[in-house]
């Protein structure tokens, strides 16, 4: 049987409109037009392209082998380079480029060691004003291997608030040794060994009799047999800050 | 040029031009082989992240690697991550504060405060969930969850209706005022596809943080899971999150 010749023409024409609809989807039209997989895998690609700021410990190892030893002995041996010096990707690929800060100011370290009661029991922390005030910390701790710091040799490393009370005083220049006797054993065992205070009034007296004969003698003078009964000075003149309590 | 002429080359014109346009990424990509590592592939990960509260100290370096890392805004309420102090008082009352909005140290260390019981950091990040509620919402498609479990946000699509940032229970999203797009952590996509850490548990000092791939058996994070008594941010949402949290207080939202 032969088609009649209306019936092939109007095939030809579907064939060809299906012909260019399918060249369309297929071909012509981009796939993203259709699906967000495409774009999906090029933002993939595009956030694994983005650069690198921070190199990584094990980078930092490569050249800096002898600090990182230390470090890797001592109680920050899982800190990573980069939590104190920056972000250093561009100096791990070009020495030159950028050189690493090194942050030797307080802050440095109080961002961690500085006291907050919500930090977690037991973790070393410090009040900023009581421990060595305006000392710069690495002075007395080595940031690679921070062990606790050698035994004291000023009375200043604990009593920092006698300290600055007594500079502001007109005792400002006495040695705490001319007032109180210090055990050896004091510095290492504080509490074992206390220093001493002034059990008689002749300690004061040095100075603060009419003509004593010390060269730090006081023009305040007094009178010890008359003046006081017999407390010890001590128990009413707060010696750190004798203008203080009057 | 007679009317059949013209057909005739209409006709040739466009399957010509198609299967030039066809071929053309095709020999583009044969000169210039794509940047991603061939050896990556996503489909044997599942990355997550472990946070143990009890070892952070609230030292804010993960906030400022984080910062420098993925070039978010300096601007103090930007935060891919960021640190909260919970302080929880006598009469029950939970006081929430943002500690990675401060500027610098006080000077003195905080006065105390004799009504608090208790008191503690809590690091928080995009918990990355395995179904992120900001995902459905997002009407064009623009963020979506890779094939390691990562949730990204595409810069070229996102529209910046916010309808994602609004979308996530945890506050992981904001408006990135430079690109106008939302923007969040990407848990570092660019340094774990290539091996490295995250950039804030690379400075993390305590350790608090450990990043891990939950398909690994010997994974550290595999093990964090295992011996750490585990929760998660707002459970009852089941978004599934892999940010772990170990000894989490009730309190934390």
């Amino acid at each position: 049987m032969k088609l009649p010749e209306q019936v092939t023409r109007l095939g030809i024409v579907i064939a060809a409109i299906v012909a260019v609809v399918l060249l369309l989807r297929l071909v012509i039209l981009p796939e993203t037009l259709f699906s967000a997989r495409p774009h999906q895998a090029a933002a993939v690609e595009r956030e694994m392209a983005k650069p690198l700021r921070h190199a990584g410990v094990a980078v930092c190892r490569e050249c800096h082998a002898e600090q990182f030893e230390l470090k890797y002995g001592g109680k920050h041996r899982n800190i990573g380079c980069e939590n104190c010096h920056g972000p250093a990707a561009s100096h791990a690929a070009d020495e030159n480029a950028a050189k690493p800060p090194l942050p030797r100011e307080r802050e440095a370290c109080l961002a961690c060691h500085g006291y907050d009661s919500s930090r977690p029991n037991g973790f070393p922390q410090v009040d900023p004003l009581e421990h060595r005030p305006r000392k710069k910390c690495v002075s007395c701790h080595d940031p690679h291997d921070p062990v606790p710091p050698k035994v004291p040799t000023e009375c200043t490393g604990c009593h920092g608030r006698i300290e600055r009370t007594k500079a502001m005083s007109t005792h400002a220049l006495l040695p705490c040794a001319s007032c109180h006797a210090v055990d050896e054993r004091h510095m290492t065992e504080p509490r074992l060994a206390l220093p001493t205070k002034p059990d008689s009034r002749e300690v004061c007296g040095r100075c603060h009799v009419p003509g004593a004969t010390d060269p730090a003698a006081s023009k305040v003078t007094v009178d010890l047999t008359a003046h006081g009964g017999t407390y010890v000075c001590w128990e009413c003149h707060y010696a750190h800050l004798p203008e203080g309590r009057k | 040029m007679n009317k059949r002429e013209f057909l005739k080359d209409a006709i040739l014109f466009f399957p010509a031009a198609a299967t030039l346009q066809a071929l053309a990424p095709a020999a583009e990509g044969k000169a210039e082989p794509a940047k991603t590592p061939a050896d990556y592939d996503a489909t044997k990960h599942w990355y997550g992240m472990g946070i143990d509260v009890d070892k952070c100290i609230g030292c804010n370096r993960c906030v400022e690697a984080c910062k420098a890392e993925n070039d978010v805004p300096d601007e103090p309420f930007f935060f891919r991550t960021w640190i909260e102090r919970y302080q929880i008082h006598e009469n029950g009352e939970t006081r929430v504060e943002c500690i990675s909005t401060r500027a610098a140290l006080p000077e003195q260390a905080p006065p105390e405060d004799p009504t608090v019981v208790r008191t503690f950091f809590v690091p928080k990040l995009c918990n990355q969930c395995a179904h992120p509620p900001c995902v459905q919402v997002c009407p064009v498609g623009a963020t979506f969850q890779t094939q390691d479990g990562v949730v990204l946000v595409d810069e070229k699509r996102c529209i910046g209706c916010r309808y994602c940032i609004q979308a996530c229970p945890y506050g992981a999203r904001y408006l990135n005022p430079r690109t106008k797009t939302a923007d969040k952590c990407t848990f570092c996509y660019h340094r774990v596809t290539e091996g490295l850490l995250p950039a804030c548990v690379e400075v993390c000092p305590t350790e608090a943080r450990i990043f891990g791939d939950l398909k690994g058996k010997a994974d550290r994070l595999v093990r964090f899971h295992r011996v750490n008594q585990i929760s998660v941010l707002k459970p009852d949402l089941n978004t599934e999150p892999k940010v772990l949290y170990a000894q989490l207080d009730g309190e934390v939202r």
